[in-house]
């Protein structure tokens, strides 16, 4: 092998290995990002805090709240008795939700038109349309009880059945996981981000600590000097998806149902995409603060639009053709497919290629802009 | 035999700011060639013209005959170049950034190590090399720079104010080892233990420096300013210049002997050298001055302790150029 492009392979590695800020953020950056994502960034809402006003005070009033609780949706939190108090617990946020039961319920249920008031927090709208839908869930299915249990007393022998019902299955994430579906998008954010950060910053330093100066003037072609100094972030990148694999499937029961093989190649093609980001970067900043900054600036809107948190079919259309120009999104198409569905590479050709045009593309932009020479 | 390094009409300009302006150089084996001049004078970007870290907007460079914009990596394993900010990877040690600089420039792998070492010795860093370049003290990164530069026994070496901000005690180690390269006889840090002799000429050297002591150290020196090289010679033949023209005043006090010669009307420049002036006069005009200075002193209240004709030195002939108007 070429000796110049071992040597500078070479000097980045020690130079990687001695320096505390980067080792941090190669090992510990990632398994830190896993682990807050794969627990916060989570849909999945659970035991939504309730507080409960029982004016019926009755076997009814009791039978319903009973069935609040078999839910694990709601965690009744507050037994109060007055209004009053519900609304101070929501205000102060202890309390997401509130059900009043009239005094007059049980009476009422027995002419059927009986009323329970439900009260939800809106200002997360997530939990509030998951607590929501479920308090509607719950009463309905209470109600069907209730009515069924009345018929056969009063000796009609029916069955009570909905005449139409929906009989739901959830392919590929059965228990609808959140993290399941986070982790592979913190996969292409850690490609993405440690290659594109850490690939300007090594290029930038040389700029800053004037060491540049004396590496230009020797004999490594240009060519030698971009992939020589990319080579160890390559390495070090393939290291990092191995790594959130590997927590991600052990760690978070991520399954993964496609070919590791294919996984891992894809995952290094995407990788060259941030190698090229952040190779550009480098020839724009001049500080290490400005190429952080500059990748920075491109990853919030390939987080953002990319499918990462939020869907992109719930997104304006204009910020939809925009996602087209996201690397990551196809990535992270590519990834949760492979992991989650486990199809092969038939099914996601389109992603594939977009996603290796991409690389290239910026790769060759970058590597026409690097430049060996001081001004 | 052709120069080793030959530069004609480079041309520099940074925006509206000519930095370097129609500079030519030639170089021989074995000369050692100072470019002086002020600070901002392009003396810097004249030596990144040369090792091609800067595209000269017009004019050629050419090192052992390699075109530095066509051949550049051609040309690039002929020189080793030490820029005047340091620039070895200061978390790397001695060794490690010797044996990085042999390699890039094509020592194999057996080469590199006895080579390594070879060169440490004769710069004097052999007890260092395994401590952190960032560790060093000013003196020792400059040879640090001065042993990578030379590692790859390159016959032109390119020195950017290499002993700026340097104790005097390794100026003066620095210039020993850079005398002994060019001479003919230095097989020790050309040849090296491979006994290919890159050169029984000896090596190139460019050298710039704000200091005419060094300067007169060179074997042919080149005065910027402006970014135009507006003399060139030997030392001695610059000094040859103003011959007879440098009067040296010794006498108190000082201030006053300063202002009585600014008066006279064919003294061009006055300097103070330590407790002495060094008084440029007009040409021929030495004995007139001479004979009447003492007695304008006098009359002035001062007292002359000694009054005589001195030759003069290079810092006399590069006041007299950095004052010229001549371009």
């Amino acid at each position: 092998m070429n000796s110049r492009l071992t040597s500078i392979i070479r000097k980045e590695f020690i130079q990687i290995f001695r320096d505390m800020r980067t080792l941090v953020m190669i090992l510990v950056i990632p398994i830190m990002q896993l682990f807050l994502l794969g627990y916060s960034a989570t849909s999945d809402v659970r035991n939504i805090p309730l507080a409960v006003l029982d004016r019926s005070r009755s076997h009814e009033s009791r039978a319903l709240l009973d069935s609040y609780r078999a839910a694990d949706y709601f965690r009744i939190a507050y037994m109060v008795t007055s209004e009053s108090e519900i609304d101070a617990l929501i205000s102060a946020g202890d309390a997401r939700a509130a059900i009043i039961i009239p005094p007059d319920y049980a009476r009422r249920l027995n002419d059927g038109d009986a009323q329970v008031a439900f009260i939800v927090d809106g200002s997360d709208p997530t939990s509030a349309s998951t607590a929501l839908s479920a308090a509607q869930l719950i009463s309905q299915s209470h109600a069907t009880g209730i009515l069924s249990r009345r018929l056969e007393s009063s000796g009609l022998n029916l069955q009570v059945r909905p005449p139409v019902e929906a009989r739901t299955t959830v392919w590929y994430n059965p228990d609808m996981i959140s993290a399941h579906f986070m982790i592979p998008g913190v996969i292409g954010m850690i490609l993405y981000a440690i290659a594109a950060i850490l690939t300007a910053t090594s290029i930038v330093r040389e700029r800053e600590h004037g060491t540049i100066e004396q590496l230009i003037v020797t004999p490594i072609r240009p060519w030698e000097l971009i992939v020589g100094k990319l080579t160890p972030y390559v390495i070090l990148g393939f290291f990092n998806t191995i790594e959130v694999l590997a927590v991600g499937h052990w760690w978070f029961g991520m399954p993964i149902r496609g070919d590791l093989g294919l996984i891992l190649i894809l995952s290094i093609v995407f990788l060259v995409t941030g190698l090229g980001i952040g190779l550009f970067a480098s020839t724009i900043a001049n500080t290490q603060q400005e190429a952080m900054l500059t990748v920075w600036m491109t990853l919030l809107p390939s987080i953002f639009l990319s499918g990462f948190f939020f869907p992109l079919e719930a997104m304006p259309r204009f910020l939809q053709w925009l996602s087209y120009l996201m690397p990551l999104r196809y990535y992270l198409v590519i990834i949760r497919a492979l992991l989650l569905k486990g199809v092969g590479l038939e099914m996601i050709r389109t992603d594939v290629l977009a996603m290796t045009l991409f690389a290239v593309g910026i790769m060759t932009a970058a590597a026409l802009r690097f430049r060996k020479r001081l001004d | 035999m052709n120069p080793l390094i030959q530069a004609s009409h480079m041309r520099k300009s940074f925006g509206d700011l000519v930095a370097v302006d129609d500079v030519s150089l030639f170089v021989q084996a074995g000369e050692i060639y100072g470019l002086v001049g002020a600070d901002g004078a392009g003396k810097t970007t004249t030596v990144r013209l040369l090792v091609g870290a800067l595209k000269a907007d017009a004019g050629e460079v050419n090192i052992c005959g390699y075109d530095i914009n066509r051949q550049t990596e051609a040309a690039r394993s002929q020189f080793g170049y030490l820029s005047q900010r340091f620039s070895m990877y200061e978390d790397l040690t001695v060794l490690e950034n010797i044996r990085f600089f042999a390699e890039v420039r094509g020592l194999g792998p057996d080469e590199w190590l006895p080579r390594s070492l070879e060169i440490l010795e004769f710069v004097g860093l052999s007890d260092f090399k395994d401590r952190r370049a960032g560790q060093l003290s000013g003196g020792m990164k400059q040879k640090l720079g001065l042993a990578s530069a030379l590692v790859a026994r390159p016959r032109v070496l390119l020195l950017d104010e290499p002993t700026t901000g340097v104790d005097p005690v390794t100026r003066q180690d620095f210039w020993q080892l850079v005398i002994k390269l060019v001479s003919p006889s230095a097989t020790l840090a050309l040849s090296g233990t491979s006994g290919a002799s890159a050169d029984e000429a000896g090596v190139s050297v460019i050298i710039s420096t704000p200091y005419m002591d060094e300067a007169s150290r060179c074997h042919r020196v080149g005065f910027m300013k402006a970014g135009r090289i507006i003399a060139e010679d030997t030392p001695s033949n610059l000094r040859a210049r103003l011959n007879g023209r440098v009067l040296e005043l010794r006498g108190s006090p000082i201030g006053l002997l300063r202002h009585v010669a600014h008066k006279d009307e064919d003294v061009e420049d006055v300097q103070a050298f330590g407790d002495r002036l060094h008084i440029r006069v007009r040409e021929k005009k030495a004995q007139d001055v001479l004979s009447r200075l003492k007695s304008q002193i006098g009359g002035e209240g001062g007292q002359v302790d000694e009054l005589r004709s001195v030759p003069p030195v290079l810092e006399d002939v590069f006041i007299a150029l950095s004052e010229s108007n001549h371009e």
